[in-house]
């Protein structure tokens, strides 16, 4: 009833935890029953270790939260070495979120990725504003076409890639992975925001801007997923301030094959295990076989 | 506030926090951390837990219109508490000395140190308390210590109240007066400048001190990396390697 299909990766259900909100799963493991989730995606991984950017690095929105982690993250060998074991026990689909300064980290970090069985599929983050350098890969058609290509040469294993909100086409760039040979796409990142101290006059964030999400961010989420998802041919990963059930069949409705549970997490652990019986609930109400027929099936 | 937690209660230990989740909209969207102030109960029956804050915002707003009988959405115990003194011989083995605490309350910092005050005497450490604040209302939970320990001493920065100066003025006069055949170990929480002055004092005199900080923080569970402190091996997070830190290890 629930099961979806991405690329190569059967899953359970749609319901899959987005790249650095859900850490490398054994954070949940008493608050969550991980085996339940769709599939998992892990924090942001890079070549080299990455310290992040200076503090405060987080601050509230309304309906929302401003984020400037920076990637922070311990790089691949220790990656492979500490986090893996535990997550291929885990009994769902891992789907491990990478990115690099430039297309030959992309393509090492693939390339060591493609060795392991465990691991079900790659998630190509071109789309975290929060690292210090001139525009976005998801933010340029030809960039984002040859990051894929490099990494689809490489690996056989399905790749997503996570696109953008800052764009004025989301649609070029979702067609640029797909001609790049994406097996979906994900979206969205967050949008670039700041927020300033009135009293001290200083940026809310070490970073100065930073990534905002949250509920409110979801109509604009909900409509870059409704254009990409008319005008190509591989599946979309919606995201973008799902906290609930209705907001994920809403993204359904709206075209998306599967959705990604990012904020929500840090406020209900447990979220992502009552989205999925809360979708098997809707389904149930209005009697639809299976989950298939409700993506896209938007009535015009 | 005082919370019906069994759970919490039972499984808390002095220095931890709980993320508690305001409401149920959008606004606040975060949880937000509070230190666990003071489990009430003894052995099997302690089923409560109490929180002390200040209302500086939306969440703490909408904390203080509370009644008795809501319901609230709380996450917890988390994070490391803080590291008593070994009391017996057999774990102190670099020294003979005996151990005595001295902990430090700045203003509202006072939250997490009650508990851990009532802890070490239950411990029969022996342990010295000396408050803090801007002015003589702000100062926090002189009855709570006083019941812990009679040793309780108070400073104001505008001296309405006991001393006058700030605590770290105090601090120096209290290690002047007092015996120094004991092994000090501190255990402060406050704001930043006062931390960091105690710190400082610490250091010289060369006592272990432990110090509780506040950051912001979304998850509370060590997911979002939001609650970075820097200390000399790297990157730590409040939430899961804190909130209590080795002063040493603290890079200001």
């Amino acid at each position: 009833m629930m099961k979806v299909k991405i690329g190569k990766i059967k899953l359970k259900n749609p319901v899959m935890t987005a790249s650095g909100t859900f850490g490398y799963a054994k954070e949940f493991e008493k608050l969550v029953n991980l085996k339940h989730i769709g599939a998992i995606i892990t924090k942001t991984i890079t070549l080299n270790p990455r310290q992040g950017n200076p503090m405060p690095r987080i601050c509230e929105a309304s309906a929302g939260m401003l984020n400037a982690i920076g990637l922070q993250n311990e790089g691949i060998d220790n990656f492979l070495k500490e986090k893996m074991p535990y997550l291929s026990k885990i009994g769902a689909p891992i789907i491990v979120s990478i990115s690099g300064n430039n297309i030959d980290e992309f393509f090492i970090l693939a390339r060591r990725l493609d060795k392991i069985k465990s691991i079900s599929g790659i998630e190509l983050n071109i789309s975290c504003p929060n690292i210090n350098c001139e525009g976005l890969v998801a933010q340029d058609t030809k960039e984002t076409y040859e990051v894929v290509k490099a990494v689809r040469k490489i690996t056989d294993k399905t790749i997503i890639t996570k696109l953008s909100p800052n764009v004025t086409d989301i649609v070029g760039i979702a067609k640029a992975a797909e001609n790049a040979g994406s097996d979906a796409v994900s979206l969205v990142n967050t949008f670039l925001g700041m927020a300033i101290d009135i009293d001290t006059r200083k940026p809310k964030l070490g970073n100065i801007t930073g990534g905002l999400s949250g509920p409110c961010i979801k109509p604009i989420a909900l409509r870059m997923v409704y254009e990409a998802s008319k005008n190509i041919n591989i599946p979309v990963i919606g995201i973008g301030g799902i906290m609930n059930a209705n907001d994920a069949i809403e993204f359904m409705i709206a075209g998306a094959t599967a959705i990604q549970v990012g904020t929500a997490n840090f406020i209900k652990p447990g979220v992502c295990g009552k989205i999925v019986k809360g979708i098997e609930a809707y389904l149930k109400k209005h009697k639809i076989e299976k989950i298939e027929d409700i993506i896209g099936n938007l009535k015009i | 506030m005082s919370l019906d937690a069994p759970y919490i209660a039972r499984a808390a230990k002095p220095g931890q926090f709980v993320q508690i989740r305001c409401n149920d909209s959008f606004e606040p969207l975060l949880r937000r951390p509070f230190s666990i102030h003071r489990v009430k109960g003894e052995g099997s029956r302690v089923k409560d837990i109490e929180i002390l804050y200040e209302v500086v915002g939306k969440g703490t707003e909408i904390l203080a219109g509370k009644k008795e009988g809501d319901f609230i959405d709380v996450l917890g115990p988390l994070g490391n508490g803080f590291i008593l003194p070994r009391t017996t011989n057999h774990e102190r083995r670099t020294t003979n000395s005996e151990p005595r605490a001295i902990i430090i309350a700045g203003g509202i910092g006072a939250a997490p140190l009650v508990y851990l005050a009532e802890e070490l005497t239950k411990k029969k450490i022996k342990t010295i308390v000396l408050i803090g604040a801007k002015t003589k209302n702000l100062i926090l939970c002189e009855k709570d210590f006083k019941k812990a320990t009679p040793e309780v001493y108070i400073s104001t920065d505008d001296g309405t109240y006991g001393s006058q100066g700030f605590v770290s003025k105090l601090f120096h006069k209290i290690l002047k007066t007092t015996e120094s055949k004991f092994e000090t170990i501190v255990y402060v929480c406050g704001p930043h400048g006062m931390l960091k002055c105690i710190v400082d004092i610490c250091q010289e005199r060369k006592f272990e001190c432990h110090a509780s900080l506040e950051e912001k923080m979304a998850c509370g569970i060590g997911v979002c990396l939001g609650c970075a402190v820097k200390t000399k091996s790297g990157i730590k997070l409040a939430c899961k390697d804190g909130p209590v830190f080795n002063a040493s290890e603290l890079i200001w």
